[in-house]
């Protein structure tokens, strides 16, 4: 190290204007990129704008293989991308955090769209049509015997089941989505008017070609969903109605199942063979559109949990906007304080250095909004202020080296030289820590904390960048000027700023 | 400030001279009570841990004037499950969190609260957090915590050395310990905010560490070669040394960090700024002490283990019983004797194949 040392020293120091100069280049080219790609504002997280996130976890849904695989997540990715954006909200973001089977999907919709976003994405919207085995009321009956026998297909045990279900509590009624489609099932009419047990499914979603709202013309009022079927579903359909109206009620109806619970059961009259079928029951006009779009653009491959909704006021977002930058100009403004009180003269450099790093800062965010999609966070904006304080502790390593060296009794270019040396290993070593940090945060965290993790890590880097490329060339600049290196009270190097004696200084600066 | 510059000078030569390493039984016994004290709360009273971790929905509404008993009352009415905890944030905000409740409930206890207060529904911050998600949140952190430490020791290995990172990750482990067990004596909310903040603070208590054992590396480098001064003693000069540097370094670390919790706490009452700047708050504190006080006295203890540093303890103590003249006049400064090493020039001139080496 030491012989390397030795013949690096001279180059750098003979050398600080053509390092800056590469920063002047760096920084002319961001800003150029930045005009060029026409990226003239930060993009906001709903944090701090107002909005919806939703983040949904992965689960095995009942009767499916049993595994959640990455491409299952991928193609749910798509499916909820499809149905947010049927919203037509600009800007709505949806993304699969983590990695391979343990991820989770971040929908992000600004705006006051609340509980539409939250009902469009996290149904599974599983359709299945069932005939009707039993109907009756909505409440539970004792379990005393099988009274009437049950009809076939239908189990003791299902019978059982069907008689403790009690559909007039809500907690019954949540769709689930999790019905295996070759079993029989026992389930709840959505609005809890009745109560079903119903045979396996003889028309699945997939079979479903096309999905829309529509008016019923006659009366004017009431929203349904109107299916049309592709070949396989119009000859399926055709048959399931076919056999089931010459059987008695209520097992001449064909169940709607949607998730799990009944949409509605019509009667079915006659045979349904031109490939349309209807869904009714006191849908408003966007009701029947979220539907149908869940529909079309058809069922997820997975069931998921709602791991967490997260829906905020455009105040609250514009009150959080203001702290940030707030205790961003404050927690700056302490900073820039004290290093000029403390370091003088010497805190004039890790003023600009900040600047710089700061507009650096600023030029990336602004770029990486426009390639990444990174949108800026009030955790971000929290990395951000936190980094303030770990760039400025990479100056104070510097300087205090510089001090220590001159406190040895070298001369302040000779300082400045052998400071660096020294201080650049401790800088690199202790900003590798904490990018390592943020590294492991951005990993294992979700959501929002992940912006934070994200300008931590990238401030951490540009603050090496800048630690090489301005801080210390300019310190080798002003290390020829004579108020720094003779020593001026208000350089942060005077002898008595040093605590050394005042002969020593003078006789080598 | 002038005057702490001063200090800074004859802390560096030694001069002034704060025996860390010496005296480390009273830091560890002082440290050994903050962890039984942590303990015990966190037997006792447990950590108060946020709808994040525990899954619940939490509606906060905007109104002046807004009180707790309408928040209340409102809740009442939809006769959901479970506790429920109404606080007043700031002068405007009330803040209503529930157990874990289905979409249907808490669309309900959001509707009756927007009815109470006459506000729309949508202008009602709410955040719905599953039940299962906070185990996956809570796996998550220490998934987070245990390969940061993993990493980190094994980095500092490769980069210092391994005794080092040890001492480092000890001391780290200790931050941790004493940080957690103020939020369990005081009862601060855990948000996953705060667990951010809290990894991060781990990153920079090590930040410090890794200042301070830099210079206890270059103070030791040659040691074993003279007879001047044993392991301790050189890491006690190094502490001293970078005293003012980590006093500044945190201090300027804190700035920001107080800021954005006077910020968050002052004027938005809470969420993720207060909970992340406090963590950081106290990390910073701890990480600052344990650098200076846990860190280096534990890496002095594994180093002293060492045959050639028993050995080099050996010749000091001869030395210092049987002074060597040469060495006092070849210094030539006055002596100041402090408890610690009675008649040695500590300072980096006094090690002269060092300044060779470096140049």
């Amino acid at each position: 190290m030491s012989t390397s040392a030795q013949s690096r020293t001279p180059k750098t120091a003979a050398r600080p204007g053509r390092t800056l100069a590469i920063l002047s280049v760096v920084l002319i080219a961001l800003l150029s990129l930045v005009f060029i790609q026409g990226a003239t504002k930060i993009k906001l997280g709903l944090d701090l704008r107002g909005g919806t996130s939703v983040t949904l976890q992965p689960r095995i849904a009942v009767g499916s293989a049993g595994k959640v695989t990455s491409a299952a997540i991928d193609q749910a990715v798509s499916i909820i991308r499809q149905r947010v954006n049927s919203l037509g909200v600009a800007e709505s973001e949806v993304t699969a955090q983590g990695s391979g089977v343990n991820r989770q999907i971040v929908i992000s919709v600004p705006g006051d769209t609340g509980r539409r976003v939250v009902d469009l994405v996290g149904q599974t919207a599983e359709l299945r049509f069932r005939q009707v085995l039993v109907e009756g009321a909505p409440g539970a009956t004792a379990v005393t015997g099988t009274a009437a026998t049950p009809p076939a297909g239908v189990s003791a045990a299902i019978n059982a089941e069907y008689a403790k279900l009690d559909c007039t509590k809500a907690a019954n009624r949540q769709g689930t989505g999790t019905d295996n489609p070759n079993d029989p099932i026992v389930t709840c009419q959505k609005d809890g008017t009745s109560k079903f047990i119903l045979a396996p499914a003889e028309v699945l979603g997939q079979d479903i070609s096309k999905a829309s709202a529509s008016l019923n013309q006659t009366t004017g009022s009431g929203w349904y969903v109107l299916l049309t079927f592709n070949d396989s579903g119009t000859k399926k359909f055709g048959a399931l109605t076919t056999r089931v109206t010459k059987l008695a009620a209520p097992q001449n109806e064909v169940a709607i199942v949607l998730d799990g619970l009944v949409q509605s059961a019509p009667r079915i009259n006659e045979a349904i063979t031109a490939g349309n079928a209807e869904i009714t029951g006191n849908f408003t006009q966007t009701d029947a559109t979220d539907l149908a779009n869940v529909l079309k653009y058809g069922a997820l491959p997975l069931a998921f949990d709602r791991g967490e909704v997260q829906q905020i006021s455009p105040t609250l977002g514009a009150d959080q906007l203001r702290a940030g930058l707030i205790a961003g100009f404050l927690g700056l403004g302490l900073v820039i304080l004290y290093s000029l009180l403390y370091y003088r003269g010497l805190g004039v450099v890790s003023v600009g250095s900040l600047l710089i790093a700061g507009s650096i800062t600023y030029l990336l965010f602004l770029l990486f909004g426009k390639w990444l999609g990174f949108t800026l966070t009030l955790a971000g904006i929290a990395g951000a202020i936190v980094a303030i304080g770990i760039t400025a502790d990479s100056f104070i390593v510097y300087f205090e080296r510089i001090r220590d060296e001159v406190r040895e009794g070298r001369s302040l270019r000779s300082a400045v030289e052998t400071g660096w040396i020294r201080a650049r290993r401790t800088i690199i070593v202790a900003d590798f820590v904490s990018i390592i940090a943020s590294a492991l945060l951005y990993i294992f965290a979700v959501g929002g904390v992940r912006g934070f993790a994200f300008t931590l890590g990238l401030t951490t880097l540009i603050d090496l960048f800048v630690v090489f490329v301005f801080t210390k060339p300019i310190v080798t600049v002003l290390a020829k000027v004579k108020f720094y290196s003779s020593g001026h009270p208000l350089s942060g190097l005077s002898p008595k700023n040093l605590g050394v004696a005042t002969s020593t200084a003078v006789k080598e600066a | 400030m002038s005057k702490l510059a001063g200090i800074g000078g004859r802390l560096y030569r030694g001069d002034t001279s704060f025996d860390f390493i010496g005296k480390r039984r009273r830091w560890y016994a002082f440290s050994g009570v903050l962890i039984i004290a942590s303990a015990l709360a966190l037997s006792i009273q447990g950590l108060h841990l946020g709808i994040e971790f525990k899954g619940g929905s939490e509606f906060t509404i905007s109104k002046t004037g807004a009180s707790i008993a309408d928040a209340r009352s409102a809740v009442a009415s939809t006769h959901v499950p479970g506790d429920t905890i109404i606080q007043k944030l700031g002068t405007n905000k009330i803040r209503v969190q529930t157990a874990p409740l289905s979409t249907a409930q808490s669309n309900q206890v959001q509707d009756a609260l927007a009815a109470k207060f006459g506000v729309s529904a949508d202008s009602i911050d709410t955040q719905i957090v599953g039940p299962s998600w906070g185990k996956e949140i809570t796996r998550k952190a220490l998934y987070g915590l245990f390969g940061f430490l993993i990493v980190v020791m094994l980095y500092l290995a490769m980069a210092f050395e391994p005794k080092m990172a040890i001492a480092a990750v000890i001391a780290v482990i200790h931050d941790v310990f004493i940080t957690v067990g103020i939020y369990a004596l005081v009862g601060f909310d855990v948000t996953p905010a705060t667990v951010i903040g809290f990894l991060t603070v781990l990153g920079y208590s090590l930040y410090d560490t890794v200042v301070v054992f830099d210079k206890v590396r270059e103070n030791t480098r040659t040691i074993t070669a003279g007879s001047r001064m044993t392991y301790s003693q050189a890491a006690n000069l190094a502490v001293n040394q970078t005293l003012v540097r980590s006093f500044n370094t945190s201090l300027i670390a804190l700035l920001p960090v107080a800021s954005i919790l006077f910020v968050g706490a002052g004027l938005l009452g809470a969420g993720t700024l207060k909970d992340l700047s406090l963590a950081l708050f106290i990390g910073l504190a701890t990480g600052t002490y344990s650098s200076i006080f846990i860190a280096t006295p534990i890496l002095a203890r594994l180093r002293e283990r060492e045959p050639a540093m028993q050995a080099l303890s050996k010749r000091v103590s001869i030395r210092t019983t049987a002074p060597a003249e040469t060495a006092v006049k070849a210094s030539g400064t006055q002596a100041r004797p402090t408890t610690v090493l009675t008649e040695e020039k500590r300072g980096p001139r006094n090690q002269p194949k060092k300044k060779k080496r470096r140049r």
